[in-house]
């Protein structure tokens, strides 16, 4: 039973729309709103509707728009963030039970520009706690369910966020992607999922994961939707010391390029061999290659054969980064305190008692990587591994413009399917986790269905900063999707 | 690599991360954390002696800001979000004469 909506409000129409006073932003909010009351008891994609707040903040746009003034290029559009994003004065849980009651003191850049392009923030999404995995299951506020089938997970980490888009309670919403935390609920929502350039989008302000593989980017049901958030929220920003100055290149101009001309590599090692995704995934890869050709690119086999050590590699980095950034999580300066007699007994009693079961897993597993002795053999090696499949991608750029591959092995998994055994949950993210160990951007593009009616996704890869043409090639498989 | 990881070893890596595993979760963690550290031994036993570690995707070095003065958080908002605060500052319970 679907919870899908046949009909869809695009950001891009909104925002016309808004701007030229042909809607109120108010009615777009209260429409958003409605659709949210009708399914969310089924989809439990927020943890928090901030519907005053969202009806506040577009009257505002109503009034400015009243006055001749433009609101920006995301007027009157709802977005739903992902509820590791830091809102100032409204609650930011990360899905944790040690983050209750804590209302940042900030807002994160991304949530200040999208106030500047006049998006309307609706509410805070649910996610696996921190971010760490790959389900939305493991949230201390209870799992969100795949609007495409209710019975089954949207994916994760950023699975609210997915299944608010398609569900259609928001066009765009934003979530953070460490290890396919975008891509892979985005494929498995059916919805378009943009994880950019390391450094492209500024980090201040998202609460860290692994702060070397973190990276925040859109979600919509629309490439063109994407690209417009993409161009609201990307950007040089001082204070995120990671973020990249380079001027930023609007991708909605280059959404009708085409890919005529483009080099395009199939990842070989991403449809056979020991991580084929499942034959649907792989017929569905096969179907959009065809298209890019028949859209007049090349189409050739390329073998990046490192790929296949990524998912070791980020369970030994993603682990020892999580148990160095979680360590702020003592019961000091927010969010849960356990009362304990001494200072060291409050905070084992606070972080024993705040964080989930997978939380621990990955602060053990990091502390334990990087304690004596195991250092250099895991980690290092870790390390060693990044280096190994940058090389063999900068060696397949050489070659081809971009590349093209499954998202996710499979299409969305019944609830509890996976959670008895960590290790098949985090197969999940072996197509992409490469793209975060090298930095490199990659989205996910809805293309067909594969077993059971549900969405299946191809993944796009781009060399650093080369969004454009990323957007480009989406937006030719978006036109060619079956 | 060593052989599979201990349950000591797990409770030893408890005590470092400031978490307090009941005998079920030890018990459990032992073995999760063991499946983990066995898939990684693909990554261990590779020979990449040739290449430098990545730490991050890109060479970026010296990240200043200009020095100049500008508005920060305000503090009493960051004190009001904590569990304790007393005069302008966190406020914890003792630290003194307890165990590392």
């Amino acid at each position: 039973m679907s919870l899908v909506p046949t009909a869809r409000d695009h950001a891009t129409a909104i925002a016309a729309d808004v701007r030229a006073g042909r809607r109120r932003a108010v009615d777009v909010v209260e429409a958003h709103l409605a659709a949210i009351a009708a399914t969310e008891d089924q989809v439990h994609a927020f943890n928090l509707v901030t519907a005053e707040r969202a009806l506040a903040a577009a009257a505002e746009i109503d009034r400015r728009v009243g006055e001749g003034d433009d609101p920006g290029p995301l007027a009157g559009v709802p977005v739903a963030l992902k509820d590791n994003l830091c809102t100032r004065g409204v609650a930011t849980t990360c899905s944790s039970r040690i983050l209750a009651g804590w209302e940042p003191p900030y807002d994160a850049t991304v949530v200040r520009r999208l106030d500047r392009a006049g998006a309307v923030v609706i509410g805070k999404t649910n996610l696996d706690e921190f971010a760490m995995g790959s389900s939305t299951e493991n949230s201390a506020f209870g799992a969100t369910r795949n609007p495409h089938d209710p019975a089954r997970v949207p994916g994760g980490s950023s699975g609210g966020s997915a299944a608010a888009v398609a569900a259609g309670f928001a066009p765009l919403a934003l979530g953070s992607d460490t290890g396919g935390s975008i891509r892979q609920p985005a494929a498995l929502c059916g919805v378009v999922g943009v994880k950019p350039t390391y450094g492209r989008v500024s980090r201040y302000g998202l609460v860290a994961f692994a702060s070397s593989l973190d990276q925040i980017g859109p979600f919509s049901a629309t490439v063109g939707d994407a690209a417009i958030c993409y161009d609201a929220i990307a950007g040089h920003d001082p204070l995120d010391a990671t973020s990249i100055p380079t001027p930023l290149e609007s991708v909605a101009a280059h959404l009708a390029d085409g890919v005529s001309g483009l080099r395009i590599g199939l990842v070989r090692e991403m449809l056979e061999g020991d991580l084929a995704p499942e034959p649907d995934v792989v017929r569905r890869v096969t179907a959009a290659a065809e298209a890019l050709e028949a859209a007049g690119a090349k189409i050739d086999e390329v073998s990046v054969p490192a790929v296949v050590y990524g998912l070791s590699a980020y369970y030994l980095i993603a682990p020892a980064e999580a148990s160095s950034n979680l360590a702020r999580f003592d019961g000091v300066r927010f969010g849960l305190r356990v009362d304990a007699p001494t200072t060291a007994e409050m905070m084992r009693a606070t972080r024993t008692e705040g964080f989930g079961a997978e939380v621990k897993r990955r602060i053990m597993l990091g502390t334990y990587a990087l304690s004596a002795g195991y250092y250099d053999a895991f980690y290092g090696q870790a390390q060693r591994v990044r280096t190994l499949i940058s090389n063999e991608f900068a060696a397949a750029y050489e070659r081809f413009d971009l590349l093209l591959g499954p998202t996710s092995p499979c299409v969305a998994f019944p609830l509890d399917a996976k959670t008895a055994d960590p290790m098949t949950m985090y197969l999940n993210d072996v197509y992409t986790i490469p793209s975060n160990l090298s930095g490199q951007p990659a989205m996910s593009v809805p293309f067909g269905t594969g077993e059971g009616d549900l969405p299946v996704g191809v993944q796009l890869l781009a060399p650093a900063l080369e969004e454009a043409r990323m957007f480009a090639a989406a937006a030719v498989l978006e036109e060619a999707a079956p | 690599m060593s052989a599979k990881i201990s349950r000591d070893e797990v409770a030893h890596v408890a005590r470092l991360a400031l978490l307090e595993l009941s005998d079920e979760e030890l018990d459990r963690f032992t073995a999760q954390l063991a499946a983990v550290l066995e898939h990684a031994q693909d990554v261990a036993a590779l020979d990449l002696a040739a290449l430098e570690p990545m730490a991050h995707p890109f060479p970026l070095r010296n990240v200043f800001r200009p020095d100049e003065v500008g508005p920060t958080v305000d503090r009493d908002e960051v004190l009001a979000q904590a569990p304790a605060a007393e005069d302008g500052r966190f406020r914890v319970p003792a630290i003194l004469g307890e165990e590392p």
